[in-house]
């Protein structure tokens, strides 16, 4: 049986990026606690609509959290009060009956706010296009196991690049840093044999980006970590720490003037 | 992917490097003050702990070191405040309802605030000794010491004569005499205040708060982070930096304050 919650939410609505947003509050009444949150303001949407009024804009996708699209800061943490997961997988029995929700966009000079809770994320893209990546000619299918890699070094980075880049850890940190997302792509590749070729120029290249679009630097607080829906851990951040200044140290590539 | 990248130090990463090199040269300072001073505990009207001070002020390699140190103490605090603007600037809109401790320690957060108040005891610090010690009007002391027996006689500065100055060691029919400023005795005065003893034991609290967070923070950002030592760096920065050298420390100012009493 499920039961039935009435929620006050306290909605971010902004008409634009150029527009002042302000906070709206919208009475969520009959959510089934077995709702996802991004159901749950599905049926506040459709209420909305039938009120003649605009819906709040949000963003999702897969709703099954691989995806990395769903956002918001609920209750003040992204993705809201659970850990290990998205806010799409988040269901309303984490909530009470008769609870006020504060939902807001993620906070980020980098991360301009579109329309309501949606916002910009394509500063991470252009980071991933700057260095999150191999170079490789394609041809015929390579046997499997032809380039033996331990099996921890496979795990590892393999835990690096469940990173969905959702911004999670950028909406968490203080200082709206990169970190977190910026050290995974990084050290999904620096792990692996087929990145070493570009290991040194894709930590430079990624960390130049990262600045340029405006995030701010770590202080090592560990507040992406706990908030970070698949587990991106620290050390992500002192290998990419790693990476970067043997690049800028040893410069594998121009060692010669 | 291009080849040609900024310069190190104009990097969010490599003014964190800055960051970290200088904090931990600033820590192994602490570990040096700490053990020289531990001689003010000695109970010898300051013998040890002005010859110490005089040693510390004019050896020459020891003078570069604190250069060196004043330099770190200058570029960390510089650092840190070009770091905070720009990380102030990388979220122009604040949260309305703000997570706090649920995902960070309250002092990992609060660095600067703990900087500056290290910086505000750091400058009455310095004046307090280091001012009034060259430039102030730290008063004069002779110690004679008999070699063959031990006993010493101490002549305060009253009794010595006005145009008294400098520093001497000499041997003088089997007595050892030593003139110098009184360190100890200004480190004696300046703690019969209960304020400024507040004062330090407050600036005390915010360094063992600043080091718990900032000496692990410091090997993070130097790329240090492996299961097999980071307990090891955990541990040092807890209990070493974050509560037996504070807590050392503080116990100086309330030692005089009680022996005032």
């Amino acid at each position: 049986m499920s039961k039935e919650l009435n929620l006050t939410l306290k909605v971010w609505r902004q008409r634009n990026n150029k527009a002042k947003g302000q906070f709206v509050t919208i009475q969520a009444n009959n959510i089934a606690d077995d709702m996802s949150f991004l159901e749950m303001l599905d049926v506040v949407n459709e209420d909305l609509t039938r009120k003649g009024e605009d819906p709040i804009y949000f963003d999702h996708d897969c709703r099954e959290g691989i995806c990395g699209m769903c956002s918001l800061v609920i209750n003040g943490r992204p993705h809201g009060p659970k850990e290990g997961t998205t806010t799409c997988q988040l269901h309303m029995r984490s909530f009470h009956d008769g609870q006020t929700i504060v939902i807001e966009p993620w906070r980020a000079a980098a991360f301009p706010v579109l329309k309501d809770l949606a916002v910009d994320r394509t500063a991470f893209d252009r980071i991933q296009q700057a260095g999150g990546y191999v170079n490789v000619n394609t041809g015929g299918v390579p046997d499997a196991n032809t380039i033996p890699i331990p099996k921890r070094i496979a795990d590892e980075a393999f835990e690096s690049a469940t990173c969905i880049g959702c911004g999670a850890c950028v909406a968490a940190c203080k200082n709206a840093s990169a970190m977190l997302f910026v050290s995974a792509k990084v050290s999904q590749f620096a792990l692996l044999p087929q990145g070493q070729t570009e290991r040194y120029e894709r930590a430079q290249a990624m960390v130049d980006q990262m600045d340029k679009e405006g995030f701010g630097s770590c202080t090592n607080t560990g507040a992406c970590e706990a908030e970070c829906p698949v587990g991106i851990k620290l050390t992500n951040i002192a290998r990419l720490n790693r990476e970067y200044l043997n690049a800028k140290i040893f410069r594998q590539e121009d060692v010669h003037s | 992917m291009s080849s040609k990248s900024k310069p190190v130090l104009t990097s969010s990463l490599g003014k964190k490097l800055i960051m970290s090199l200088t904090g931990l040269f600033l820590c192994s300072f602490l570990v040096v003050h700490l053990i020289g001073n531990l001689q003010l505990f000695k109970d010898d009207a300051g013998y040890a702990f002005n010859n110490y001070a005089y040693f510390m002020t004019h050896f020459t390699p020891i003078k570069v070191v604190s250069y060196l140190l004043y330099a770190s103490i200058v570029i960390h605090a510089v650092y840190a405040l070009i770091l905070t603007r720009q990380n102030k600037a990388a979220r122009p809109v604040g949260y309305y309802k703000s997570s706090g401790n649920e995902n960070s320690k309250w002092n990992s957060r609060n660095m600067g605030i703990l900087g500056t108040v290290i910086l505000v005891f750091l400058v009455t610090h310095m004046q307090h000794f280091w001012w009034q010690y060259k430039f102030g009007t730290t008063p004069y002391v002779e110690y004679q010491t008999e070699l063959a027996t031990g006993n010493r006689q101490i002549i305060a500065s009253d009794d010595l004569p006005s145009d008294y100055t400098g520093y001497k060691i000499y041997v003088n029919n089997g007595v050892e005499i030593v003139q110098s400023k009184d360190l100890y005795k200004q480190v004696a005065y300046i703690f019969q205040n209960p304020f400024i003893v507040l004062l330090y034991i407050v600036a005390m609290a915010a360094l063992a708060f600043h080091l718990i967070h900032g000496f692990q923070s410091a090997f993070q950002t130097l790329g240090f982070n492996h299961r097999r030592y980071i307990g090891l760096v955990r541990g040092i920065g807890i209990w070493v930096f974050g509560i037996i050298i504070p807590i050392a420390f503080a116990t100086m100012p309330l030692y005089f304050y009680f022996k005032s009493l």
